[in-house]
């Protein structure tokens, strides 16, 4: 067997169960009994979140629903946003004429848009899903823009040199080398959706209860626990997200792109 | 036309130049004077080297020739359907194996599939790189991607080759190895070829003429003949002859930059 992957992620499982230990240190040493409650150790909130079968069953639910939301709202965006940069990079003047659009929907709080949004049209599910269809489109359609733009001029006088047009470039030469650059936007852009999911639901509290709901609701009961089995699952959520992108950019792209290359676990 | 029916096509022969540049002049909108009227022909089974002080304007005479740029002043004419050009840089396209960058032409004029397979293949045997043919680039040694970059263009069968100094940035053994494979290639297929380079010593070794530009606005300002046939080999490097009109060329070289 090979051990050296293993040997690659000890640092990392080395800091892990230091952070584990100082967990304990604060709530069991740093923290009196009686405030205890405010930082509660690992084992009460493994017991309390995880073991408990309807905590349990209340979160999985909550973060199922968050995960929908995030999944489906990326992938609208992503959709989206790639299809508007082909079209900007086919004509210059769309892009003059949208992107300055796009940039202000960037900079303007999403979260001050929320109430808005819900005032118009509910705190429904598919508002909860434009949230993050808003907040992950931004970083998608410039990385692809960029990415589209990164064939550099000799690569098109080589296609020119045999006749190919536009779109035999856009379609043999362009894309393929923004590959990478897109699945760089869509690897933030899942980040974003998920802490837009998760925040969003904070103005969501009709309806079915998604992780950030429960995270309100947690806090406001003093049910710390559960509050940090809470955060502990979003971190997770949001961590599975950049995992599935890096191994997804790894099986597309990692034959020819060193960007694909996990950083951290090189050589 | 495709590469499959120009094979049945008449060679290109007798009735004129396959490239002919006259009174070929550029300009760059920044106001540069790249080209000076540049008069050249270049026949069927000619070997052309075109050797220069660098920015002197033989990457944007290659260019003009290729119809990737035009000519601020004068005429081009290229008989040439099909057209081999190797740049500077191997400019393979990474996410492609060995074998289908060396498709690419071919899959761009729409050759059958069948056919431009054929046709890469055996061009990887040519420049000795059949085992790679599953290969990506970035598997390869930069001598290997620029015979990958030869393949690419020999797969058409070229009637005109323009090689922009296709082997300058590689060492010296690679250079003189891809010379050779070079010279094979052009005593087996007797394509039409203009070579850019900056050294003189390959530039004679190659060639059945050597023409010399100028420091820019580049013109030609002095042309030699290479009296010796194909196959060339090797022993010719060290030919007291071909020596001495190396010794010619530099000299132009150095007269003009003056
Ligand atoms: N697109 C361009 N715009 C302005 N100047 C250019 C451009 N391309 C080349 N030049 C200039 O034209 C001259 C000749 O360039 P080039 O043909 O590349 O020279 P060489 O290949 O002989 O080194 C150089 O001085 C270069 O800076
Ligand atoms: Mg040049």
């Amino acid at each position: 067997m090979n051990v050296r992957p293993l040997l690659r992620r000890l640092p990392a499982v080395l800091v892990a169960g230091a952070a584990v230990g100082v967990w304990y240190l604060i709530s069991m040493v740093v923290l009196a009994e009686d405030r205890r409650f405010l930082f509660p150790p690992p084992h009460d909130v493994v017991r309390e979140g995880f073991l408990d079968g309807d905590n349990r069953a209340e979160l999985l639910d909550a973060l199922l629903l968050s995960a929908q939301v995030a999944s489906l709202g990326l992938l609208i965006s992503a959709a989206g946003a790639i299809a508007m940069a082909i079209l900007m990079s086919q004509a210059r003047w769309l892009e003059r004429s949208l992107f300055p659009y796009f940039v202000v929907l960037q900079v303007t709080p999403i979260l001050a848009l929320v109430p808005l949004f819900g005032f118009w049209w509910g705190y429904g599910f598919s508002t909860r899903v434009l949230v993050c269809v808003i907040i992950a489109f931004f970083p998608i359609l410039t990385s692809t823009l960029f990415g589209i733009r990164s064939a550099d001029a000799s690569y098109h006088d080589l296609f020119r040199l045999q006749n190919a047009g536009r779109l035999t470039r856009l379609w043999k030469l362009q894309l393929p080398a923004a590959l990478p650059h897109i699945f760089t936007g869509l690897r933030i852009a899942a980040g974003m959706s998920v802490v837009g999911a998760i925040v969003g639901d904070f103005f969501f509290r009709q309806g079915q209860p998604g992780i950030g709901v429960l995270i309100d609701l947690y806090q406001s009961r003093l049910q710390s626990e559960q509050l940090l089995a809470a955060v502990l699952l979003s971190s997770l959520l949001g961590v599975l997200v950049f995992w599935f992108f890096g191994w997804l950019a790894r099986i597309v792209v990692g034959g020819w792109h060193e960007s694909a290359d996990e950083p951290g676990v090189k050589g | 036309m495709t590469v499959a029916d120009a094979d049945e096509a008449a060679p290109v022969s007798g009735t004129g130049p396959v490239l002919s540049l006259g009174a070929v002049e550029k300009r760059f909108p920044d106001g540069t004077r790249a080209l000076d009227p540049v008069d050249l022909d270049v026949a069927a089974g000619e070997f052309v080297s075109v050797v220069g002080p660098s920015g002197c304007g033989k990457t944007t005479l290659l260019r003009i020739a290729a119809g990737l740029a035009e000519p601020s002043a004068g005429a081009v004419a290229a008989r040439a359907d099909r057209l081999g050009y190797v740049f500077q840089d191997p400019t393979l396209l990474p996410w492609r194996s060995v074998r289908t960058n060396v498709e690419l032409f071919g899959e761009l004029r729409g050759v059958p599939r069948a056919e431009r397979r054929k046709r890469a293949d055996a061009a990887l045997e040519l420049v000795g790189l059949t085992d790679f043919a599953g290969h990506r680039p970035r598997a390869l040694s930069g001598g290997m991607r620029m015979r990958v970059s030869l393949a690419r263009s020999l797969s058409l069968r070229p009637e005109l080759f323009l090689l922009d100094e296709p082997f300058g940035s590689l060492d010296e053994i690679t250079r003189e190895r891809l010379d050779d494979d070079l010279l094979r290639l052009f005593a087996a297929e007797r394509f039409a070829a203009v070579f850019v380079t900056h050294s003189v010593l390959e530039a004679v070794y190659l060639s059945t003429r050597v023409v010399v530009m100028s420091p820019r606005p580049g013109r030609i300002c002095g042309e030699f003949t290479v009296p010796f046939g194909y196959p060339r080999g090797e022993g010719l490097r060290y030919d007291p002859e071909l020596n001495r009109i190396a010794a010619e060329v530099s000299a132009c070289m150095r007269a003009a930059a003056q």
